[in-house]
C-alpha cells in the first residue's frame, strides 16, 4: 500500500492527466495544448506542465515564450497565459537564457529537473493538469510517472498518427502504461487526413486507421480523429487559442469531442 | 530551493563534481569520485573497427516526427542503388526503433547485398515490447552496436537518432569521436515549432564539434491529387528552414514535399524511391543525396587522406 504523499504543490490539483506517445512529432503539445485551452472553455482552471526538456513546444503554441518565471515560497510560480489565469503553465522553456539553447542532459540531471517540476510549482488550486512529455519510453517518463504515482494520475492519453510507423512506436509505449500501472484513457489519432481547401478532396496523408486498430487491438477506448487543418497549426505558430477562434475548423469538432470525452471520465469530486 | 546547475561542467571534466555549479546537483557525489573521468577503452576499440568505414554520417533532428527514419531510410536506398557501394544503417533510437519497418525487415539484417541495418528493434521478441532504459543502458547499447557489430568494408555508415539532444546524441558522438564523423544531415518541417528545436540542434552541433553537411526541409508543401494545387499543412510562418538556413549560415540541401505515397511504401516497407520515381519527392530526395555524396567525397576521412598522401 502507497504512503499518501505529502500533498505540497499539488495538493489543489484535482486531476492529472499525462500526454503520452512513443513517437516523436504526432501531436503531443498540439493535443495537450488543444485538450487545456477545451478543458478551459468548458470552465475549468488547467495547469499544464511541459516535461519535455529538450524541446519544450508549449510556450510558443500559448503566445508565452521569454515569459520570466518568478519564485514564490511555495517555489516556481506557474506562467498564466491568459488575463483571467485560468491557464497556468511551466517548462523548461522558461527557465533558458537563450531560446536556441540546446539542453544537453544526459538522464539522471533530466531527472532531477522534472521531480523539481513536479514538486515545486505552486500550481494553486487546478481542475485538470495536463502534463505533456517528449517522445520515447525513458528518463523522462520514468520520472514523471515516479514523481506523479503518489498523486493517482486520472491516466494517459495516447496519441499516434495513422501510420504503421507510428502504431509501431506507440504499442510500445502502451506496454509502458501497463507495465508502470498508468491507466490509459484512450488513444487519439492525430493527423488524420487532409481536406484540401481548394477542391475539398482529403487525402490520407499519413495512410489511415492505425489509431482505431491500436485501440481495439490494445483494448482501450478510442478517443478519435483529429484531421489535418492548417488553421490549427498556424494558430499554434502564432500561439492563438484555435478553440475560441476557428469553431468552424474540421479540427475543432474532433477536439472538443476528446475533451469530453475526458470531462466525462472525470469521477466527479465530493465537494 | 534546489536549483539543477546550467553551467554543468560535465561528467567527464577536471571541475565534475567540483566546479562552483555542482553544488546542490544530485550527481555531484558521484561526479566528485572521477567516475565520470576515466575514458572509456571502447572508444579507442570502436575507432579500430570504424578503420573500415569510409564515411559516417549521422540523421539528426531537435524535433519528433520530422522525417528523420523516412530519410535516412531513403539515403541508404538511394546510396545503395550503386551495387559497387556498401552501405551500413545504423538506428540507435531505442525507445522508438522504426528503421526495421520503414527497411521492410522482419530480423533478417540484409535489405540487398549491399545494404545492412542493426536496429535494437531486431532484439525485441515481439512488436509490443517496450524498451523502458534509462540513459545509461541505452548507452552501454549504442557502445554494443558500434564496438561489437561486425561491419566489414562499409563506403557509408548512416546513423539514425531519435529527436532531441540528450544521452543517444552525446554518446554517439562521444564513442565515434576519434573515428571521424564527415558530417551530420539535419532534418527539419517548415513551421517554427519544428524549427525552434532544431536550432538547439544546430547548437548542439557547434557545441560538440560536428560538421553539418546540410539541412533537410521535410514536408514542405502538398499537392493535391486531385486539383494538383498546392497546401502549406505545416506553415513557415518563420520563413522556414530557408530563413534559418541563411540566418545560422549552415547549407539548405533541398525541401521535400509531402507525397502521400511515402508514408504507404515505408508501411509497407519499400523504398518510395522505386515505388515512385516520377514523384516530385523522389526527385528532392536524389538531389539531396548527390549533395551529401559530394560533400563526403569533398572531405575525405583522415584515413583516406593518409593512404592517398
Amino acid at each position: 500500500m502507497e504512503a499518501a504523499a505529502e500533498p505540497g504543490n499539488l495538493a489543489g490539483v484535482q486531476h492529472i492527466i499525462l500526454v503520452l506517445s512513443g513517437k516523436g512529432g504526432v501531436g503531443k503539445s498540439t493535443i495537450s495544448t488543444q485538450l487545456a485551452l477545451a478543458l478551459r472553455h468548458a470552465g475549468k482552471k488547467v495547469g499544464i506542465l511541459d516535461v519535455d526538456l529538450c524541446g519544450p513546444s508549449i510556450p510558443r503554441m500559448l503566445q508565452s515564450q521569454g515569459r520570466a518565471v518568478h519564485q514564490c515560497d511555495s517555489g516556481w510560480v506557474p506562467v498564466f497565459v491568459d488575463q483571467e489565469q485560468s491557464v497556468s503553465l511551466m517548462s523548461v522553456g522558461f527557465l533558458l537564457e537563450k531560446p536556441d539553447e540546446a539542453v544537453v542532459w544526459r538522464g539522471p540531471k533530466k531527472n532531477a529537473l522534472i521531480k523539481q517540476f513536479v514538486s515545486d510549482v505552486a500550481w494553486g488550486e487546478l481542475d485538470y493538469l495536463v502534463v505533456d512529455t517528449p517522445p520515447g519510453t525513458s528518463d523522462e517518463h520514468m520520472a514523471t510517472v515516479e514523481a506523479l504515482r503518489p498523486y493517482r494520475p486520472l491516466g494517459a492519453l495516447v496519441v499516434t498518427t495513422p501510420q504503421a510507423v507510428s502504431v509501431g512506436d506507440v504499442r510500445r509505449e502502451l506496454t509502458f502504461c501497463r507495465k508502470t500501472g498508468l491507466r490509459v484513457m484512450g488513444v487519439v489519432e492525430n493527423m488524420s487526413g487532409f481536406t484540401c481547401p481548394h477542391c475539398m478532396e482529403c487525402t490520407s496523408i499519413f495512410s489511415s486507421g492505425g489509431g482505431e486498430e491500436l485501440a481495439r487491438h490494445a483494448g482501450v477506448p478510442f478517443l478519435g480523429s483529429v484531421p489535418l487543418d492548417p488553421e490549427l497549426t498556424r494558430s499554434l505558430e502564432e500561439g492563438r487559442d484555435f478553440i475560441q477562434e476557428f469553431p468552424k475548423s474540421p479540427a475543432f469538432p474532433a477536439l472538443t469531442s476528446i475533451a469530453q470525452k475526458i470531462l466525462d471520465a472525470t469521477p466527479a469530486c465530493l465537494s | 530551493m534546489e536549483e539543477v546547475p546550467h553551467d554543468c561542467p560535465g561528467a567527464d571534466s577536471a571541475q565534475a563534481g567540483r566546479g562552483a555549479s555542482c553544488q546542490g546537483c544530485p550527481n555531484q557525489r558521484l561526479c566528485a569520485s572521477g567516475a565520470g573521468a576515466a575514458p572509456d577503452p571502447a572508444i579507442e576499440e570502436i575507432k579500430e573497427k570504424m578503420k573500415t568505414v569510409k564515411h559516417k554520417i549521422l540523421v539528426l533532428s531537435g524535433k519528433g516526427g520530422v522525417g528523420k527514419s523516412t530519410f535516412s531510410a531513403h539515403l541508404a536506398h538511394g546510396l545503395a542503388e550503386d551495387e559497387n557501394t556498401q552501405i551500413a544503417l545504423l538506428d540507435i533510437d531505442i525507445c522508438g526503433p522504426s528503421i526495421p519497418k520503414i527497411m521492410g525487415l522482419e530480423g533478417e539484417q540484409y535489405v540487398e547485398d549491399n545494404l545492412g541495418v542493426m536496429s535494437v528493434g531486431f532484439l525485441l521478441s515481439s512488436p509490443d515490447d517496450a524498451v523502458i532504459w534509462r540513459g545509461p543502458k541505452k548507452n552501454g547499447m549504442i557502445k554494443q552496436f558500434l564496438r561489437d557489430v561486425d561491419w566489414g568494408e562499409v563506403d557509408y555508415l548512416i546513423v539514425d537518432t531519435p529527436p532531441g539532444t540528450s544521452d543517444e546524441h552525446l554518446s554517439v558522438v562521444q564513442y565515434l569521436a576519434t573515428a571521424h564523423i564527415d558530417g551530420a544531415v539535419i532534418i527539419t518541417t517548415p513551421q517554427e515549432v519544428s524549427l525552434q528545436d532544431v536550432r538547439k540542434e544546430i547548437n548542439f552541433c557547434h557545441k560538440v564539434k560536428l560538421p553539418i553537411i546540410g539541412v533537410v526541409e521535410n514536408m514542405s508543401g502538398f499537392i493535391c491529387p486531385k486539383c494538383k494545387k498546392e497546401s502549406q499543412i505545416f506553415p513557415p510562418t518563420t520563413g522556414g528552414a530557408e530563413v534559418m538556413c541563411q540566418d545560422l549560415k549552415v547549407p539548405l540541401l533541398g525541401k521535400v514535399p509531402l507525397d502521400p505515397r511515402i508514408g504507404k511504401s515505408c508501411d509497407k516497407g519499400q523504398s518510395f524511391l522505386v515505388d515512385a520515381p516520377d514523384s516530385p519527392a523522389t526527385s528532392a530526395y536524389r538531389s539531396i543525396i548527390q549533395r551529401i555524396q559530394e560533400f563526403c567525397n569533398l572531405h575525405p576521412s583522415k584515413a583516406e587522406q593518409l593512404i592517398s598522401s
